[in-house]
């Protein structure tokens, strides 16, 4: 708290984030380029989610007829909050000023407020699609957003913080210790970040069919650099939720101070890391089927059981005096 | 000098009041001397009482006098610490904001049927009675005040009298605030009866036995749970609050149930001061199910009022929680974190009381403008009013614990204390500690679903109905009212870390233990326990969304340099292929929250009825399709409903006695009268 406000390290967070903000899309296209490979399909160029932005913030915004100023407003809270959310997750050099200001709790708080506009954005026009995706959307969080907190809460009292870095560094110094604790709350926090960044099983990113979408069904009437904040938002929740898995669950190699030594360890770390990620993801999304939108409660509810369990085989096995 | 100013400024607050009260009985047919006259005097009363209570807070000393009042041997004490002096400081704002909110919304009163009079009568008296409440240092006095608070405030419940429902209701609240206050008197009578007086410096000298002590607890908990909300003995809340007229909503749901509250942290941590840890354990587990009972039947209900009644017990259960870490901790012997708790019930009192006196005045504007209390027939109306949807909006996010809203700082502060857990050695208490954190965590995700709800149906969307759609903006009054409130929302979103030194101050004068880490590092942050611990900077979240906006701001003005702004074009949202979109075709607030009601569907008693009328030509083709759906409170059935055939029927028992032959009766006299001797002898 007392070098809080040295201006170079405030440059660094700034540097950081636009690292962040300009990694997310190329993440995604690296998920999609890996599944059309997959799927014995073409890909695409690893740059394609680029050019979609650029494509979309040049085009004109075509709004509906009853659209609210909420309507207007929503893409640009729901890209500040996503950008900030991500300005606090270490991506590559711990103890930064940012830390300090929110911790997991925020960085959780965060990304409601983002998913609170998004849903009232949906139901602004009026349509039945954006009605249909908001509810949705709502109740998935509704049981994922606990089990979140519950993934952090276990990881908080091991590190008794809930301080990122803090949190981040108490993994670092114990790395071989494989604690019940610590593996239920990574097959939750999976769990929560599947379902949270609407992938396969829960929902469908690639899917217009209108019976089984929610997240798109809420960004529907969006056009435009709307369109491009929407969708660069989603991109970043992603990135940002598989930076948070790993530097929570992995974070060996994640420099320590910034020196130029530790940082080229930390960005070779980092970028073999998110690649072998979106190895899994890409893979378990061409294995595995999407599943009824009615059986989503049980994935969510088991994802929150085994939080649950995570904690308490913390607080009762692990925590003993 | 300070000391003197605080008891001049609460002098003054009562005699505005009584002011106040003599010119609602002057009233008569001079229907606008309300507006002008009765309001601002409640008004000034408001700010009276706050200043009052800001002066003590800042860290003067309060007062401490006796009236020649009451009984000739039971004089009334009156006294100011820190703990009243924050309520007196939340009655006050919740007088200020419903006196600017109040003479725009009678004005639908004032050709009506009922007596304007009486409405500034029995509001006055209503405050007197809740600032009284907070002051009071004697039970007796305490009783007094409880009983004018909760009488005015059921004629005010009946003020709209013609409909047989509220009549029904108000005289629910009637009954449960009568058994409410007979347990209260129970609780202090167990003082009284050890300690031989009545005043509160009396009953903090008796050191109670463990039992009488549980007893007393239970009692107070029971009794002041009636009047605060707590489950399962709410019924009365959902019932009265959607009834009353929309700023005494505020009122009674804001401010009564925090005065409920504090009544409650006065006897536990103060009259009966020794706390074990096993209480806490109770009060957790009260405080869970209410909040996750309240949140699930807020989510059902297409009432707004109700709705928001619902949600109020919702936020009643949260406190409790904060209170039990409180009790746990101190009980467990850790009175620095228990501090902590109590710090976390406080600031969420305060919260509750700033967002739900928000979100009911703005109600009360839809309803005012409108006269639908039925979310399924409202909708865009963020189009016709902008500002109350601005406040709405801000009390919405605020009431689902969203950053940078004060919502969210106290449920964080809530969170932290319950991380603690670790450091308690016994490892039941170490589950039960985290696993409340968890049903809080559900509570406040199902809380944003619930006001996603209530704000996407009501505000945005189509109009579903004509009144709704020629809907206009309430009185500028009504406007500065929801404006003042909102702003506080914000303000004590980000100022965290000066309110928890303020309610550090307050919280050690009953625990004896100061939270000073928690502001050690200035007013920019906050850190409960420690800075690597945890630390949360409200000014600088809300710095950084400004920021990442204005970032946005930047780029889009980069991006567009090179073509003119031109207006953004508009047309019809598409139809899939069936003409335009009609509001029929949105979501109702019933569907939005169907998933949800089918995951947690044991909670409610749900009576679902479909009706589908067949075309006469083709079988298979419905001509008309109906659908009701009734959410029954359970506690009805499983409470309610048996204490009431209970009483029944031990009264019919009773009843036999009364045969109507004179000679039964003189041989009940005869009967008595030889038992009677035969005690005596």
């Amino acid at each position: 708290m007392v070098d809080f406000l040295n201006p170079a390290d405030w440059v660094f967070v700034w540097l950081q984030t636009l690292l962040f903000v300009l990694l997310a899309p190329l993440f995604s296209g690296w998920i999609k380029w890996l599944k059309c490979l997959l799927q014995n399909r073409r890909p695409p160029s690893l740059l394609q989610p680029y050019r979609d932005l650029l494509r979309l913030v040049r085009k004109d915004v075509l709004l509906a007829d009853n659209a609210s100023v909420l309507f207007r407003g929503a893409p640009y809270i729901i890209c500040g909050c996503t950008v900030l959310a991500a300005s606090v997750v270490p991506l590559l050099v711990l103890h930064q000023p940012i830390s300090a200001m929110a911790d997991v709790i925020v960085l959780v708080g965060l990304f409601a407020l983002a998913r609170f506009f998004l849903a009232l954005a949906g139901m602004d026009v009026g349509t039945a699609f954006g009605g249909m995706g908001s509810s949705r959307e709502m109740t998935v969080s509704a049981l994922a957003e606990p089990a979140m907190l519950m993934v952090v809460f276990t990881l908080s009292m091991v590190a008794s913080s809930t301080n990122l870095s803090t949190l981040v560094e108490h993994g670092l110094q114990q790395q071989s210790v494989l604690r019940p604790s610590i593996l239920f709350a990574l097959i939750a926090l999976i769990m929560v970040a599947i379902a949270e960044n609407a992938r396969i099983p829960v929902d469908n990113p690639a899917t217009h069919l209108e019976l089984t979408m929610i997240h798109e069904a809420m960004i529907l009437e969006y056009s435009g650099r709307h369109l491009a904040m929407m969708e660069l938002a989603s991109q970043l929740k992603l990135t940002t939720y598989a930076v948070l898995i790993i530097d929570l669950f992995f974070p060996w190699g994640i420099a320590q101070s910034a020196s130029a030594a530790g940082l080229g360890m930390a960005v070779v770390a980092i970028a073999v890391k998110l690649s072998l990620l979106g190895l899994l993801l890409a893979l378990g999304e061409t294995a595995v089927a999407k599943m009824r939108l009615f059986k989503a409660p049980t994935f969510l509810a088991m994802s929150f059981a085994l939080a649950m369990i995570g904690m308490l085989s913390f607080v009762i096995l692990e925590s003993s005096k | 000098m300070s000391e003197f100013s605080s008891t001049l400024l609460t002098a003054v607050s009562f005699g505005l009041l009584f002011a106040a009260a003599l010119a609602s009985m002057l009233v008569g047919r001079r229907r606008l001397w309300i507006t002008w006259l009765v309001f601002p005097l409640m008004g000034f009363a408001g700010l009276a009482a706050l200043l009052a209570a800001g002066v003590v807070l800042l860290g003067n000393p309060g007062f401490d006098s006796t009236l020649p009042l009451g009984l000739p041997w039971l004089p009334w004490h009156l006294r100011m610490d820190g703990l009243s002096a924050f309520f007196l400081a939340l009655i006050g704002i919740g007088t200020i904001t419903s006196s600017l909110f109040g003479p725009g919304y009678v004005r639908e009163y004032l050709r009506g049927p009922y007596p304007l009079g009486l409405l500034g009568l029995m509001t006055s008296l209503f405050i007197i009675g809740m600032e009284l409440v907070v002051l009071a240092d004697d039970a007796f006095s305490f009783m007094i005040a409880w009983e004018l608070m909760s009488v005015s405030s059921y004629f005010l419940v009946a003020y709209q009298h013609h409909q047989p429902a509220n009549r029904r209701a108000a005289f629910l609240y009637l009954l449960m605030a009568q058994i409410g206050a007979v347990l209260i008197l129970l609780s202090f009578g167990i003082f009284a009866s050890f300690g031989g007086a009545f005043t509160f410096d009396a009953f903090r000298a008796i050191q109670l036995s463990p039992i009488w002590a549980s007893v007393a607890f239970g009692l107070g908990l029971l009794g002041f749970g009636m009047k605060a909300g707590m489950f399962p003995v709410h019924a009365w809340l959902p019932e009265a609050h959607p009834v009353a007229p929309s700023h005494i909503s505020a009122l009674m749901s804001g401010v009564m149930l925090k005065v409920a509250i504090y009544g409650f942290v006065r006897l536990t941590f103060d009259l009966i001061g020794t706390l074990y840890w096993s209480w806490g354990v109770v009060l957790l587990i009260v405080g869970s199910v209410t909040a996750l009972f309240g949140v699930l039947y807020a989510l059902m209900q297409n009432d707004v009022k109700r709705l928001l009644a619902y949600s109020s017990v919702e936020n009643i259960g949260i406190i409790f929680i904060g209170l039990g870490l409180a009790v746990l901790f101190i009980g467990a012997g850790y009175p620095k974190l228990g501090s902590l708790g109590l710090i976390a019930a406080l600031y969420h009192a305060l919260s509750h009381a700033l967002f739900k006196s928000l979100l009911f005045l703005g109600a009360g504007t839809i309803l005012q403008q409108t006269h639908e209390h039925d979310m399924g027939k409202m909708g865009g109306l963020i189009r016709r009013m902008p500002w109350t949807a601005l406040f709405f909006l801000i009390g919405c996010i605020s009431i689902s614990a969203l950053p940078p809203f004060t919502g969210f700082v106290s449920e964080w502060l809530t969170f932290q204390t319950a991380l603690q857990a670790t450091i308690l050695e016994s490892g039941v208490l170490r589950a039960v500690v985290p696993i409340t954190a968890a049903m809080l965590a559900l509570t406040g995700a199902l809380a944003a679903t619930c006001f996603v709800k209530l704000y996407g149906i009501v505000f945005l969307g189509q109009p579903r109905s004509r009144r709704v759609k020629h809907a206009r903006e309430g009185t500028s009054g009504m406007l500065w009212g929801q404006g003042l409130l909102a702003g506080l929302c914000l303000l004590f979103g980000i100022l965290g870390a000066p309110t928890v030194a303020i309610l550090s101050r307050v919280v050690a004068g009953l625990t004896g233990s100061h939270v000073t880490s928690a502001t050690a590092h200035g007013w920019l942050w906050l850190t409960p326990v420690a800075p690597e611990v945890a630390s949360y900077s409200g000014p600088m979240v809300l710095f950084g969304v400004t920021l990442a906006l204005l970032a946005w701001g930047a780029v889009y003005l980069l991006l567009c340099k090179h073509r003119r702004l031109k207006p953004i074009q508009r047309g019809p949202a598409w139809g899939c292929g069936f003409g335009r979109l009609t509001p029929n075709m949105q979501y109702t607030g019933t569907a939005f929250v169907m998933p949800i009601q089918q995951i947690f569907r044991p909670v409610w008693r749900v009576h679902e009825e479909q009706q589908r009328e067949l075309s006469t030509e083709l079988r298979s083709h419905p001509t008309q399709l109906g659908y009701q759906l009734q959410i029954e409170d359970i506690t009805w059935r499983w409470l309610y409903q048996p204490v009431v055939k209970l009483i029944q029927a031990s009264a019919r028992k009773v009843g036999l006695l009364q045969t109507g032959n004179l000679r039964h009766y003189l041989t009940y006299s005869f009967v008595t009268l030889v038992v009677l001797l035969w005690l005596i002898s």
